[in-house]
């Protein structure tokens, strides 16, 4: 019943791209991370059940497929979400983003002293069980001190 | 063995063959043979921060092995000083060299030279992160020194949150089966996560403390290390922690006969003078340690 009053509450999009099964509280910083111009309408979704994870947030932009650098963005904020490219109303391609070992030239280092803060050089950090280790300064942060 | 940058790098067969070629070097440096496989080879020595015994000991290192050096200590007096980015720096250092040497404030800064230059590179100091180095020749010095690493009581005593030497050899002891005790002021204490991971990795025991006599009664080895002043933001933070630790005479009656005291030096307040001449202080003895162990890694870097 939940579940049907949530399809309620947001239309279906003609071409775009749907993120879904965010953990719950991470629907706005993915959104954030989209930079969404005026050519996209764009819907978050909060706290929806999920019979996986028992809430979830969904993000829906029309009219923009995401490219790789917006996808390994997003697969640090959101691990197991799937991305579903509609096209027509029909769901075209659906995949699951899946966190890279390495992300480059996307994240800021929050170490103050670490030379890519000072260098034109793409950053690059290592992802570990404990977090993201820079693979310069070599600290290791934990996601919500790096995005 | 490409670039040394971190200890973080190297597996402990690495560490151990460094180690055996530091000895080989050490005996052929006592016999007054002569060495000349470096000869034709330049070192490039890049110290973007003072330094005296690392530089210093590379250089000797170096014109041992036959070699030539070049290589400024103050950075103002080079295109640096007209605002060239480190990557121009070392991609024009490169070309008149065949290994570069290179501390600098910034942490990663090695690493990034490492990235951009088509010659090793070996990281003599980045900020607070490490000094894969020192630490090498520290492993070294304790094993000449007592004779084993394995299971001594080794006691880091000091700013173990700044001192990048603390970092490389936190994770150099661990890996060759040492038990740690950290001594640290509240606030100078090493970060978690790297006490985790040297945890996890090595499955090691570590003990840490701010009282500096529970940790020193157990300690066969007690390595001390100085507040770091300059990785301070707020100066005022520093003054206040000036006096917060000090090894005394009456301190080392808590101590074991046979605790040996290592420094890497410059020492600030933090080792009083009239311990010098007891048969605990071997932080001058250590030093000796640099130029064999510095060949020994230009030895295996430029095979």
């Amino acid at each position: 019943m939940r579940m049907e009053e949530d399809k309620l509450l947001v239309r279906k999009i003609k071409n775009g791209s749907v993120i879904d099964h965010i953990k719950a509280g991470n629907g706005l910083k993915v959104l954030d991370i989209l930079k969404i111009t005026p050519d996209n309408t764009a819907v978050v979704m909060l706290n929806v059940q999920s019979k996986r994870f028992g809430k979830k947030d969904i993000v829906k932009i029309e009219n923009k497929e995401l490219n790789n650098f917006e996808i390994n963005k997003i697969a640090i904020l959101a691990p197991n979400a799937t991305l579903n490219i509609i096209k027509d109303w029909k769901v075209v391609d659906k995949k699951k983003i899946m966190m890279p070992k390495i992300v480059e030239g996307i994240l800021k280092c929050p170490n103050s002293n670490c030379i890519t803060n000072y260098e034109p050089v793409k950053t690059r950090f290592c992802v570990e069980e404990r977090g993201l280790r820079c693979w310069y300064c070599e600290r290791i942060f934990r996601v919500n001190e790096v995005i | 063995m490409d670039d040394l940058i971190s200890i973080r790098d190297l597996k402990r067969e690495d560490v151990e063959l460094i180690l055996n070629t530091a000895d080989e070097m050490e005996i052929a440096l006592r016999s007054g043979k002569i060495n000349t496989e470096m000869r034709g080879r330049v070192l490039a020595n890049l110290f973007f921060e003072p330094s005296t015994r690392t530089r210093f000991s590379f250089e000797t290192a170096m014109l041992k092995l036959g070699g030539s050096v070049i290589g400024f200590d103050d950075p103002k007096i080079t295109s640096i000083e007209k605002g060239e980015t480190l990557s121009d720096t070392i991609k024009t250092v490169e070309k008149y060299c065949d290994l570069i040497v290179i501390r600098h404030p910034k942490e990663g800064a090695p690493r990034l030279a490492a990235s951009v230059s088509s010659k090793p590179v070996i990281n003599a100091g980045d900020g607070s992160n490490q000094h894969p180095t020192q630490a090498l020749l520290d492993l070294y010095a304790i094993k000449k020194l007592k004779g084993k690493i394995k299971n001594l009581n080794i006691a880091l005593l000091g700013d173990l949150r700044h001192a990048r030497v603390m970092k490389s050899l936190i994770y150099c002891l661990a890996m060759f089966d040492a038990n740690l005790i950290l001594i640290s002021p509240m606030g100078l204490e090493i970060e978690k996560e790297m006490v985790q991971e040297v945890k996890e990795k090595f499955n090691n025991e570590i003990f840490q403390t701010n009282d500096i006599y529970a940790g020193l009664r157990m300690a066969d080895v007690l390595y001390v290390c100085r507040l770091q002043k300059e990785r301070f933001s707020d100066p005022y933070e520093a003054k206040k922690l000036e006096n917060a630790y000090k090894v005394t005479p009456d301190l080392l009656k808590q101590a074991k006969d046979d605790l040996i005291i290592l420094h890497s030096l410059p020492r600030l307040g933090e080792l009083d003078r009239r311990i010098d001449d007891t048969k605990h202080a071997k932080y001058f003895d250590q030093i000796q340690f640099g130029v064999p162990v510095r060949m020994a890694i230009i030895h295996q870097m430029m095979r």
